[in-house]
């Protein structure tokens, strides 16, 4: 028969078991931090030099790589360091989910480019990343929600006010990674 | 005394197993790849467990081939859930009442 202690500790594990195998904990914060900071010095970039469409579009894309690039390899690194899997179903589900949304909002975003509605590429991008982000939210820790929230009002506000594109891309990708990854980082560790 | 643990279930008395049903009850289903990296075991040690879950009827097995390999998944019946609800409450009972 079966001690307590050994009960307990069944029970911690099968607890530990569930949340992981549904939730992909291990989102680097850093890469937020990284991300944002990326983010910031393009709107710089954008304010001070450009003026063209192209190179404005050229300068977003170069910002997501690197946060993706980024994001991808802090998060390799916090599982090795957690010593958890990467690449497990629920970090597959979860990127499907983030995808899927994510990948909608930038053909959406090319195809104003292409038509000219360049007012809209902006918010466009910055709600459906919010959407992706919602999205992705039920298999990766539960903050990402309200990220999400937040991307989508920022969104709502420059498509009522398209003259504040630059502050919206500050504020969505810039602002708003930072705070988060710095919460994440303090509650979670890098 | 008795009674606390009459609702314990035999077949789910190693810590593998109870693994394994946990991941498959919040799970829809699982392979046996992916399963061995969240517990943490060995491939032997994971497949005799396995199997006798699937003997009792607790999980089912799927075996299909994914870009040519084969690859085996696993999910929890309508018995295996309700057992194991029932075996956890049994647990978390003895834990109360000790």
């Amino acid at each position: 028969m079966k001690n307590e202690p050994n009960t307990l500790e069944d029970i911690k594990a099968i607890r530990k078991l569930m949340e992981e195998s549904t939730r992909f904990l291990s989102l680097s914060g850093l890469s937020g931090v990284i991300a944002g900071t990326a983010a910031l010095a393009g709107a710089l970039l954008a304010w001070l030099f450009i003026d063209d469409t192209w190179s404005l579009a050229g300068v977003a894309a170069v910002v997501l790589v690197i946060s993706l690039t980024f994001a991808y390899f802090l998060s390799i690194k916090k599982a090795k360091r957690d010593k958890k899997h990467f690449w497990t179903p629920v970090s597959r589900k979860m990127l499907l989910n983030l995808f899927i949304p994510l990948a909608t909002g930038g053909a959406l975003a090319i195809i104003f480019l292409i038509k000219g509605n360049f007012q809209l590429v902006v918010p466009v991008f910055l709600i459906f990343y919010g959407l992706a982000l919602i999205n992705a939210s039920k298999f990766t820790l539960g903050e990402i929600f309200y990220l999400g929230l937040l991307e989508i009002a920022t969104g709502l506000l420059v498509t009522l006010f398209p003259d504040l594109w630059l502050i919206g891309w500050s504020l969505g990708f810039g602002v708003l990674h930072i705070v988060y990854g710095l919460l994440m980082y303090g509650k979670y560790g890098k | 005394m008795k009674d606390l643990i009459t609702n314990l279930n035999k077949i789910f008395e190693s810590r593998v197993r109870l693994g394994i049903m946990s991941v498959l009850t919040v799970n829809e289903s699982y392979d046996f790849n992916s399963l061995k990296e969240a517990l943490a075991v060995t491939d032997g040690n994971l497949a005799s467990h396995l199997k006798a879950l699937e003997k009792e009827g607790m999980i089912a097995v799927e075996k299909q081939f994914i870009d040519r390999k084969p690859n085996t998944s696993y999910s929890a019946t309508k018995k295996g859930r309700a057992a194991f609800s029932e075996h956890i409450s049994a647990l978390e009972n003895l834990i109360r009442e000790t």
